[in-house]
């Protein structure tokens, strides 16, 4: 079958389609992300994905909406021992991110009835999303996208600088309570997608890549969303034509994209 | 400004005390700020004097104790640190609008009122420290504030630089009338700009016009051999403009205990 051929198949579609919504809201929330140092709380919630795909089996649940409430609870055990203890964030969200894989490790073990797709879990599965993954990940990623414009300018003083907004009368909690919700969420519906191993180099490298680049935050909310988009192409094409795996292959894109903006001149 | 608005109390902090780990970090302290009011923080590292202003401000809560502050009064803040991420494109313009809504003629006015109308579209991380403390100004004059909390505003700065940050805040409270609590650890160049000046080893040690402030026993105790060092420093230049201090009484030797 060619690249043509392919094209014209209802799965290259949703693909396609399930990529976009990703690409639109993980650059935006990327750079938010790359701005206020807080890679490794992706990535800590992304580990905790198997936990809730556990939990919503027990549940009755679908498995995106059991990942959404074990990221709420982690996002919200997180701030509620980061003002208790006196441990770096980096070491507490180690603690979540391992105890939170290794008890759904331990959770699977007992939940002989779950079929579980490990490799699909781990680097996702892009070419197999059916239309309700396709709903759910396009109702998040807009859900998101909205509510990431409307707290964008109190996140926005708050991520320069919180004493300074909160002195000015910025209500700074509110916005950056939010911001964590929107991570849970869109980490929960992009991970059947892309992985839990790949969610966070989606929200981390257009969003560097776009670093250099841009003149403004905005510009480099925009820039980062565009590179994803193009990664995401480029990911497929190249995963079509090589029958190399998707998300892998958009990752890698996205790798390439940020080594060519370092290495193309830039004037400022 | 008439002399009855001159009067008028902006802030009132009393009998605040704050803890952390079992420690005391500020105890009994009162505190009163006017209109066209420079209050000066002064003491060694360590004093509570940072957390005496984000007290006084509203960022941190007391464990006892009040504070008052004039309802629906615009506040300005120049934090003493801001550590902004590299990564992350920032004019000076958008800097400083980021929590306002301004016209692009407000922002050339109060960078023009800090010195600094060029800067305007300069990217903030290219700023040296002079600057930086210009554009913190300018900031927290975009707010109109009616009250001002500067913390440590001429710090890394040289002698000239601290001159002409401490010209500009004295303008400031001129021109605005704005009520101004400030907190330093370098002396001298505040010394001349304040009304009052409160001197805090987490509690108050003494407390008057920076003149009555350096005959004080209890200034003299914390300060005393530091602050001749300083003289040594900044008497050539200094000495004409601010002929408050005598050197003589910053000796070590006359040292004594308040109370």
């Amino acid at each position: 079958m060619s690249l043509m051929e392919t094209l014209q198949t209802p799965f290259v579609w949703r693909a396609l389609l399930g990529g976009l919504a990703i690409a639109l809201i993980t650059g935006p929330l990327g750079v938010f992300i790359v701005w206020r140092r807080m890679a490794y709380f992706g990535d800590t919630l992304a580990h905790s994905g198997l936990l809730g795909v556990c939990l919503g089996f027990l549940l009755g649940l679908s498995p995106t909406t059991g990942v959404l409430i074990v990221c709420l609870a982690l996002a919200a055990l997180l701030a509620f021992l980061q003002a208790r203890e006196r441990l770096a964030a980096d070491t507490l969200l180690g603690l979540l991110a391992h105890t939170a894989l290794a008890l759904g490790l331990v959770a699977l073990t007992f939940l002989e009835t779950l079929r579980f797709d490990l490799s699909a879990f781990l680097f996702g599965d892009l070419l197999a999303i059916d239309n309700v993954d396709l709903l759910w990940v396009w109702s998040g990623s807009s859900i998101a996208l909205a509510v990431l414009i409307a707290i964008w300018k109190p996140l926005l003083a708050a991520t320069v600088d919180e004493s300074l907004a909160r002195a000015e009368g910025v209500p700074t909690g509110r916005a950056q309570a939010m911001f964590t919700l929107l991570v849970a969420l869109v980490i929960a519906c992009a991970m059947k997608i892309v992985g839990v191993l790949l969610i966070t180099a989606l929200l981390i490298i257009p969003a560097a890549t776009a670093q250099r680049l841009a003149r403004s935050p905005e510009h480099m909310a925009v820039l980062a969303s565009l590179l994803g988009t193009i990664a995401l192409l480029g990911g497929m094409a190249a995963s079509l034509t090589l029958d190399t795996p998707a998300a892998a292959s958009v990752v890698t894109c996205a790798t390439l994209l940020f080594a060519l903006s370092r290495i193309i001149p830039v004037r400022r | 400004m008439t002399t009855s608005s001159s009067s008028e109390t902006l802030l009132r902090v009393s009998t605040i005390s704050f803890r952390r780990q079992g420690l005391t970090i500020l105890d009994a302290i009162d505190l009163m700020l006017r209109r066209e009011e420079i209050v000066t923080l002064i003491g060694p590292n360590g004093a509570g004097k940072s957390t005496l202003l984000k007290i006084a401000l509203g960022l941190l809560t007391p464990d006892s104790g009040e504070v008052w502050r004039t309802s629906g009064i615009r506040t300005g803040y120049v934090p003493q640190k801001l550590n902004i991420n590299p990564a992350l494109p920032l004019t000076v313009r958008r800097f400083i609008t980021l929590s306002a809504i301004a016209s692009t003629h407000d922002v050339e006015n109060v960078l023009t009122d800090a010195g600094i109308p060029f800067l305007i579209n300069a990217s903030v991380h290219t700023l040296s420290s002079g600057e930086w403390q210009r554009v913190l100004l300018a900031r927290a004059l975009l707010h109109k504030p009616a009250l001002l909390f500067l913390d440590e505003p001429a710090q890394g700065l040289d002698i000239s630089g601290q001159d002409a940050i401490y010209a500009l805040i004295r303008r400031i409270r001129d021109t605005t009338g704005c009520g101004i609590l400030l907190v330093s650890h370098d002396l001298h160049l505040v010394m001349a700009s304040s009304n009052r000046v409160l001197c805090l080893n987490r509690h108050i040690c003494c407390t008057g016009r920076p003149e009555e402030i350096c005959h004080d026993p209890a200034y003299q105790t914390l300060f005393g051999s530091a602050n001749l060092q300083h003289l040594a420093l900044y008497q050539h230049r200094h000495d004409h403009e601010h002929p408050l201090c005598d050197h003589e009484h910053h000796h070590a030797s006359s040292r004594s205990q308040h109370k």
